[in-house]
């Protein structure tokens, strides 16, 4: 029986170039964070502190909590606290009414898009106009991200060039991108899909929307306690534009993104950008304190989950992640399938582990997206033993009746082969028997090593019968 | 210095010259080794189906069998990992056989600290399969992932073989899809991502594909038999599979 990640995955690997092209894309970012991470000696040591620091934190959470609150509400900030997505959307509603806002302009945030607030506003009749160049191109495809760093790279520009131009960019903002690019004539420009063209045009169309938003809304990378203050890691400056021009700014946190101070910061800081794009550093960490004046500054910090995973054994550790993509990078499984493969909006392995968290009968899909190839657990930045926890995972699942019944078949015959010697070597004696089977038996559709493999041939003799005739010397 | 052979269960049935290889080699370095009959298998297959506690009588069979001996050696990376590092979990003690379990590199490499295979010859050029849980598990070679000096116990060993050239393909450790179980449940992925390791293991311009671990050879051949694409090596000839143990114990 095959899982739905399997499934979707037969699909997307049905177009050979397009793997090799995201897998390739991917490698790469991997193969860049390998060199960045070889030329810092300390590499190892910043992993461990790291790991170190989040384990810390998230074992004191309720005290670095109060602390933010304190220090943000100090500084002049609103903190407010949301113990599920429902609570979140209204407590985001309610800012809105109260500030009678009709468009709002948004930083990127995995956490909004696990409480689904785009919907949600669009239901209560607000505009919200995503304002990372990749979240922005999905948004206006209505499709959702593909990875959690690089949400679009699954889309060509071609695909691009002409949802611009379905939505209308080419023919608003296509001249002042050809213009800013010192070219009269947008027609070639467009018939090639030129990537800095449409770069431009989507520069120019979101500066429109940062000009007429009441509201920008971010996410945060870290929440500084000893601070009250809130970093953003971006590179194409969005959050600071978002938050530059409306007077309200609401930004969004989960628990789990608090750090102690400023000390922490730096080895976050230093781990971040290398891991996640192999960059020694994001081109914008931006600082939020303070409202701007007249302005107001609402900190929404939210739980949906997170407090009961702190109690988890196993699957605590999923708190240290700070969602910098890396183990989706290295993943080989991930490179070949594609986030579309997944059930849960967050793929790859830590995607896996967030999925069964959240529900597992929607996720439990997921685990079998895995080769226990422990890739993952060897560049996560904070260590997260997320290999591990798949394959826990995976033991479990009969319990919540979601074994696949020929695994646990084949499992249960071996349980009874292999405790008993006896029936293990008669056993033995008797397979190369099945290389004499013909193809067409063993070929079939239900054995899917098939698919891809012939059938591997037993030894006319096992090493055990070997043993037993003397003929091991 | 009492050594115990482990020949994992689908060594025993389709590789037997593997374990045979191991024997003659232990012997013919002076180990006193020992094959205690009544062995099957790690329970790997299991663990990895979701099924690890099907197989707790096995994992004190295991013990059972093999805690008299100083060490267990097996010519299989990714069975002595799950042993060693899987079984107490499975059974909630510590097993004495778990913690002396060794793959035969790791063995050679570490414990007889082997400088010299009098005899070894391989006149070929071999691409090394760095499989992930001898890399990442037992640490046969440095995972690339990590900013360590960089070190492979298996190239070391294979470099004591006279005429070998021994080349290591681009991505170096990437995995080959073979992953027991992964390779029936994701047939199209598995598949893929083994074409991708077969290639460039090819692309080294290697005869042989050489590893620690017979499973992920078996994956990979598997592939190469089933004919869906053009597995030549540039010698012209179908791309070949061997066991390390095999190319170590060549002169024997």
């Amino acid at each position: 029986m095959s899982t739905k990640h399997a499934i979707q995955a037969e699909k997307f690997l049905q177009n050979p170039d397009k793997v090799a092209r995201h897998d390739q894309t991917f490698w790469s970012v991997r193969a860049k964070r390998d060199v960045l991470a070889y030329q810092l000696e300390e590499w190892e040591q910043l992993r461990e502190s790291a790991s170190q620091i989040k384990k810390h934190t998230v074992t004191h959470l309720a005290d670095y909590l109060d602390q933010f609150e304190a220090n943000a509400t100090k500084n002049g900030a609103i903190v407010h606290w949301a113990k599920d997505a429902d609570e979140y959307n209204e407590i985001v509603m309610e800012i809105m009414r109260k500030h009678n806002v009709k468009k709002v302009v948004k930083g990127k945030s995995m956490l909004t898009e696990e409480c689904h607030l785009n919907e949600n506003l669009f239901k209560n009749g607000i505009d919200v106009v995503e304002t990372d160049l990749g979240e922005r191109i999905l948004q206006l495809m209505n499709l959702p991200p593909s990875h959690i760093i690089m949400p679009a790279i699954h889309i060509t520009r071609e695909q691009v060039k002409e949802n611009f131009a379905e939505k209308g960019l080419l023919e608003k903002n296509g001249a002042q991108g050809a213009w800013s690019m010192g070219v009269a004539d947008k027609t070639e420009l467009e018939a090639k899909a030129d990537p800095t063209y449409l770069t431009r045009c989507a520069r120019y169309h979101l500066r429109d929307n940062f000009m007429e938003a009441e509201c920008g809304m971010t996410g945060a990378n870290f929440g500084v306690a000893s601070t009250g203050e809130i970093v953003v890691c971006t590179n194409e400056g969005n959050a600071d534009m978002s938050t530059s021009i409306p007077k309200l700014h609401i930004a969004s946190i989960g628990l789990e993104k608090i750090i102690p101070n400023y000390d922490a910061m730096g080895v976050f800081q230093r781990l971040l950008a290398r891991h996640g794009t192999g960059q020694a550093t994001t081109v914008y960490t931006s600082h939020f304190k303070k409202p701007r004046p007249d302005g107001e500054f609402h900190i929404i910090l939210v739980d949906n989950g997170r407090s009961s995973i702190l109690s988890n054994e196993d699957h605590w550790q999923t708190l240290k992640c700070m969602r910098c993509g890396a183990c989706m990078n290295t993943c080989p499984v991930y490179r070949r399938s594609m986030g579309y493969s997944y059930t849960y909006f967050i793929p790859g392995p830590i995607g896996v582990n967030l999925g069964m968290l959240k529900n597992k009968d929607a996720n439990y899909h997921n685990c079998s997206a895995c080769s226990l190839c422990c890739s993952c657990d060897n560049v996560c930045p904070v260590k997260v033993d997320l290999s591990t926890q798949i394959y826990k995972w995976r033991q479990e699942l009969d319990s919540f009746g979601h074994a696949d019944p020929m695994k646990k078949a084949m499992s249960q015959g071996m349980k009874v082969m292999f405790e008993n010697p006896g029936l293990y070597t008669t056993a033995l004696k008797f397979a190369p028997l099945a290389n004499h089977m013909p193809s067409f038996l063993t070929d079939i559709k239900l054995n899917a090593w098939c698919k891809h493999h012939t059938m591997p041939e037993f030894a006319k003799e096992s090493f055990h019968s070997l043993w037993k005739k003397g003929k091991v010397k | 210095m009492k050594v115990g052979l482990f020949v994992p269960c689908y060594v025993d049935a389709l590789y037997p010259q593997v374990g045979v290889a191991a024997y003659k080699l232990l012997k013919s370095l002076g180990v006193d080794v020992e094959y205690p009959e009544k062995q099957t298998c790690c329970g790997q297959p299991m663990g990895n189906a979701g099924f690890q506690n099907k197989s707790e009588k096995l994992v004190e069979n295991y013990d059972e069998l093999f805690k008299a001996y100083d060490y267990v050696v097996a010519p299989s990376a990714s069975c002595a990992a799950y042993v060693r590092f899987f079984h107490p979990n499975i059974v909630n003690h510590e097993c004495q056989a778990a913690a002396k379990t060794m793959d035969i590199v790791e063995f050679l490499h570490d414990v007889l600290k082997v400088t010299a295979i009098p005899g070894a010859k391989f006149p070929h050029k071999v691409s090394l399969h760095n499989s992930c849980h001898g890399v990442r598990e037992l640490g046969l070679s440095s995972p690339t992932e990590r900013s360590v000096p960089r070190f492979n116990k298996i190239k070391d060993l294979l470099q004591l073989v006279e005429g070998i050239e021994v080349m290591e393909p681009e991505r170096a450790d990437e995995c080959c899809g073979f992953g027991g179980m992964f390779a029936i449940e994701e047939p199209d992925v598995s598949a893929r991502m083994g074409k991708d390791k077969l290639a460039r293991h090819i692309a080294t311009g290697a005869e042989f594909i050489t590893g620690p671990d017979s499973s992920c050879l078996m994956h990979m051949q598997g592939l190469v038999k089933k004919g869906q694409g053009d597995y030549t090596s540039k010698a012209g000839r179908p791309i070949e599979f061997i066991h390390v143990v095999q190319i170590l114990a060549s002169g024997l």
